[in-house]
Order: structure tokens, then sequence, then C-alpha cells
């Protein structure tokens, strides 16, 4: 999960090139066994924006080929940018993981 | 005042009877500074928690101000689970490849009675709610509360929560569940999603000896210091900041919602972009990832806060949009705990006068207004859309840049030009009239004067 360690000029490159994958596996999601988030594709589909693409910071809306959107919600942060920024009613169902899972801050 | 902590006074219409006289939900900032105020007056009190201990679901982004602590904790700062003392202020106007910075420092500041701190939220949260639990209150963590129970006359009497069998009666309910408040929103009191009263922010942890920390921040000890940046996030109306804890840096941007979807930027990519500013880099060079996070913060002000009461309920800190990001203001934790306890209190005092009606519950807000919580946001309401003016977030950082370059630059034997052009070359470089320089100037001085 660490950065590699940055030597000589082209250390910002390599600052830069931290994956997502490490960058999530320094957060610590205690995964339960319910979706919290569930994602209505027959929605997406007409939608143009698909602002929580991009928008979400834990990368969790993955564009499907049949033209809907995927949802991971094993790793999310609980922010809430996803329904804010959607403009399609019930595209996005909200809500908070059960007790005790879901993402735990240590240094937040 | 009930006989004894834990026995809630009978219903007076017979209905199902209360089993608490308060339920707080959240036991952040606010809610243990809710618990806190009533355990000491002798209420009945829980606090719900859907993490596993409180500030698990926390994130801030710098510092926590403790002025508000003196009347509610006295010598707070003697047992505070403090990061660093914030002695260095900065603040600094960056373009790709310049920056300009107004940086305090202050003796004073690392002294008590203090002024900020650093902090992590899994500590000071659980040192706070540690406060509200040894005064009587109770703690129920890893426990969502998922929705409001309500008599039948649509009186707030109750949570629903995700235990088994798991209602809970109070006569109050006190909102402090966070900035995607699902309470207030089921009350009817917050909009269910209005994207423009909000930013995201994302945050790396990056781990750094201490002794490295000292050096590159000019530091010592229990000395910490907090920047921020105006001028940092392509574009998108917000701002970074970089701060450090004891043994690592934090550092991150928070940017407004609907900007960074019409952007179409990942969140991170503008940490990337921070991180690799020749203003920033050389604080970062070496460190490792230890944590990264992403909270919303409400940040539409005094104008975009819902109704702070209903028949049984009460809406404090983040849940009632009580953060204050108003340019050189960057605050929240601070409002948060004020809001809590003069929530607290005025329940209290509805329980003492047997009215839980809203206006029962209507010395909460008087409160407010009296205090700085809600005195400080009106008069800053203005704020929020200055400083995210397209000409505070586009035009002044490079063109305050540009200016400190031209009046530093030593051009002999060239002549240097005088104050006043290099001010015109500077403003015209950037699409800024003089008068609207002076006009935002003075703007500015009617809103933070």
């Amino acid at each position: 999960m660490n950065q590699p360690e940055p030597t000589g000029a082209d250390e910002t490159v390599r600052w830069r090139g931290v994956s997502f994958e490490d960058r999530m596996a320094s957060v610590d999601f205690r995964v339960g066994a319910r979706a919290h988030i569930s994602v209505d594709s027959d929605v997406c589909r007409s939608c143009t924006t698909r602002a929580c693409v991009t928008a979400c910071p834990a990368n969790l809306f993955a564009p499907t080929s049949d033209g809907g959107i995927l949802f991971n919600y094993e790793e999310c942060f609980e922010c809430g940018t996803c329904y804010m920024v959607c403009d399609q009613d019930g595209a996005i169902t909200w809500t908070y993981p059960d007790g005790g899972q879901g993402v735990v801050f240590h240094h937040g | 005042m009930p006989e004894s902590p834990g026995t809630a006074t009978a219903r007076p219409d017979g209905a199902e009877p209360a089993t608490f006289d308060a339920i707080v939900v959240g036991a952040g900032p606010a809610g243990s500074a809710a618990a806190l105020a009533l355990a000491r007056a002798g209420r009945s009190v829980v606090m719900v928690e859907r993490g596993p201990f409180p500030g698990s679901k926390n994130v801030y982004g710098g510092v926590v101000y403790g002025r508000v602590l003196d009347d509610i904790l006295p010598d707070w700062w003697d047992e505070v689970p403090v990061e660093r003392w914030v002695v260095r202020r900065s603040t600094m106007m960056v373009t790709g490849s310049q920056s300009l910075s107004v940086d305090y420092r202050s003796e004073a500041w690392g002294k008590a009675p203090f002024n900020g701190m650093t902090t992590l939220r899994s500590h000071f949260d659980s040192w706070l709610a540690a406060k509200a639990t040894d005064s009587g209150a109770r703690l129920i963590t890893s426990t969502v509360a998922t929705g409001l129970v309500r008599d039948e006359a649509g009186r707030v009497v109750g949570v629903h929560t995700d235990r088994e069998g798991g209602d809970i009666r109070a006569h109050v309910v006190i909102a402090c569940d966070g900035v995607n408040s699902l309470l207030a929103k089921e009350a009817g009191l917050l909009p269910r999603a209005e994207a423009s009263h909000y930013t995201l922010g994302v945050k790396e942890v990056l781990a750094l000896p201490r002794e490295v920390i000292d050096d590159r921040f000019g530091v010592r000890g229990h000395e910490g210091v907090d920047i921020e940046m105006l001028g940092c996030t392509r574009g998108i109306p917000g701002g970074g900041f970089l701060y450090t804890n004891a043994d690592s840096v934090s550092v991150g941007v928070v940017v407004s919602l609907p900007h960074l979807a019409d952007a179409k930027v990942r969140p991170e990519e503008l940490i990337a972009d921070l991180k690799e500013h020749p203003s920033i880099a050389p604080y970062l060079r070496g460190s490792t990832l230890r944590e990264y996070a992403a909270h919303l913060i409400p940040e539409g002000g005094y104008d975009t806060m819902p109704a702070l009461a209903a028949d049984g309920m009460v809406v404090c800190g983040d849940a009632a949009a009580m953060t204050l990001a108003a340019g050189l203001w960057l605050e929240g934790v601070n409002f948060a705990i004020g809001s809590g306890y003069a929530a607290g209190q005025a329940v209290d005092r509805a329980l003492a006068a047997g009215d839980y009606s809203a206006s029962g519950l209507g010395s909460y807000r008087a409160a407010l207004e009296e205090q700085f919580v809600l005195a400080d946001h009106k008069r800053l309401r203005k704020a929020p859309s200055l400083v995210l003016s397209d000409r505070v977030q586009h035009r002044y950082p490079g063109l305050l840049c540009d200016l400190a370059e031209g009046m530093f630059t030593v051009t002999n034997p060239t002549p240097k030009p005088g104050g006043l052009r290099i001010t015109r070359t500077a403003a015209a470089k950037h699409g800024v009239k003089l008068r609207q320089l002076a006009a935002d100037t003075v703007r500015g001085l009617r809103i933070f004067g």
C-alpha cells in the first residue's frame, strides 16, 4: 500500500503513480452482507451526464457495455456524492451500511 | 428533573412511555456535546452511533478551534488528544508555477489557552463522547438510527434502529447525524439533495517522521502548521489544504460538488495536482500513504440552513449545515460543539416545561442566534458567494501572484515599472478591471470587516 520511495528527477511522476487499488487499500472497510446503495440501471440508461462515474471518490460506478451502471458497494466512503450529483429520479437508492459496518476512518 | 438518570417521566397522555428523556443520533462533536449538556442536567440520554466507535465515520479539514470548549470543559487543553497545536497559519494563492502566501506565526498560539489544534477524529470524537458518558450519558455504537418513530399526532417520539426490537423512545430526538442527515430529511427539514450547497473534501494522510515534519515546516515539539491554498483546483470552485499531524501530514482539496461533476475530473486527480505543485511537493517528499478519505461538507451557509426544530426533534452540527466556509473562516467542529451543547440545554428546558413541540424547543434557535453559532453564520451569510465567485476563484490568485512577481522581480538596468502600472498590467492580463477589484475589496470588507 505504500507509495514507492521517490528518487531523483522522476519523483513527482512516481508520486502520481499511486494506483487506485493502493489508494483504496489504505482504508479500513468492514464489508457487510447487504449492499447499502443500489442503482437502477434502467434509469441510468437514459442518463447522459453520468456524473456519478467521475465524481465518486471511491470510483465505484462502472458503466456497462449495455449502457447501464454497475455499482460496487464494498469500498464506499458513505459520503453522499453520488445521490447529490445524480439528476435522475430513482436511479440511486442510498442508505447507510448496517451498524458497525462500512468505512472506518482511523486518521480522519 | 426525573428522579434518577435512566428513567424518563411517563407521558401524560398515556401513550407508550419514553425510555429516555432524549436520544442523540450520532456521537460526533455535536452529539457528544448535546449528550454532555443533558447528562449534566441529570437527564437520561442515549447516544446512538452507527460506527464502531465515535469518529469512525468522520473527516475534517485542518483545525479544531478550542475556544468553544473553554466554558464547557475548562482546562480541556490538558487532556484533549491533540496532534499538534497550530502556531503557523498560511493562506497561499497559487497558479501552476507561482505562489503568494500570507503566513502568520504566533508564539501565543503554542501556549494555553491555545488557538487551534490538529487532531485525528477517531481520537478527538471518542474523547468528547467519553466526557458525555462519564457524566452519565449512554453510548450505543454500531447501531444505525434508520428512521423516526412518530405518535398519532405526527410528533417525533423516538427512532427505529437496525438492532433487533430496536425502537428507542424518548421525549426528544436530537439529530446530530451528519451532513447527509437522513433524519432531518425524513422530518422534512432538509431537501433530499441540493448539490450546490455542498462541497466534497478528499484527503490523504501521509506518513512522515516527526523530525522531518519539524524541519520542513519550521516547528518543534507540539507546534504545527495549517496551510490553505486557493487556485489549485483546475478552476473548480474550492481550495486545497495541508496541515501537520504528529507523525503525518494531511493534504487534500475541497471542491464544489456540482462543478466537480460538470468538470468530469476525478477527485484524487486534484490531490495529485496539489502534491506536485512546486510550493507543496517539497513538504511531502518521501511520504507514504497512510489513509485516503472522502466526506461531504455543507457549505451553503446561513441562508441554506434548515428549520432547526420540529415537534419532538432538533437538528445540530453538519446535519443543520453549520460549517462555516467563508474564506479565512474554515470552521465546523467548533460549530458542531456549540450547537450541540445549546441543543442539550434547550432540550433540558423543554423537558422542565413539559413542552416538546417545535415551539417548546424554540429556545434552541434563540440561544444560537445569541451565540457565535448563528451570529457568525448570519454575519458571513454573503461570504460563500464571494469566495466561490469567478474572480476570487479564477482570476485573483494569478493576478496577485503576478503582482508579487512584478513588485519583487529586479529588472535593472531596465527601469522597473511603478506599482500602479504593475497592478494595471496584472489586472489586464487576468481580465479584471481595476474598478471590479475595488468593488470586490469593498464587498469583502463589508462581509468580513
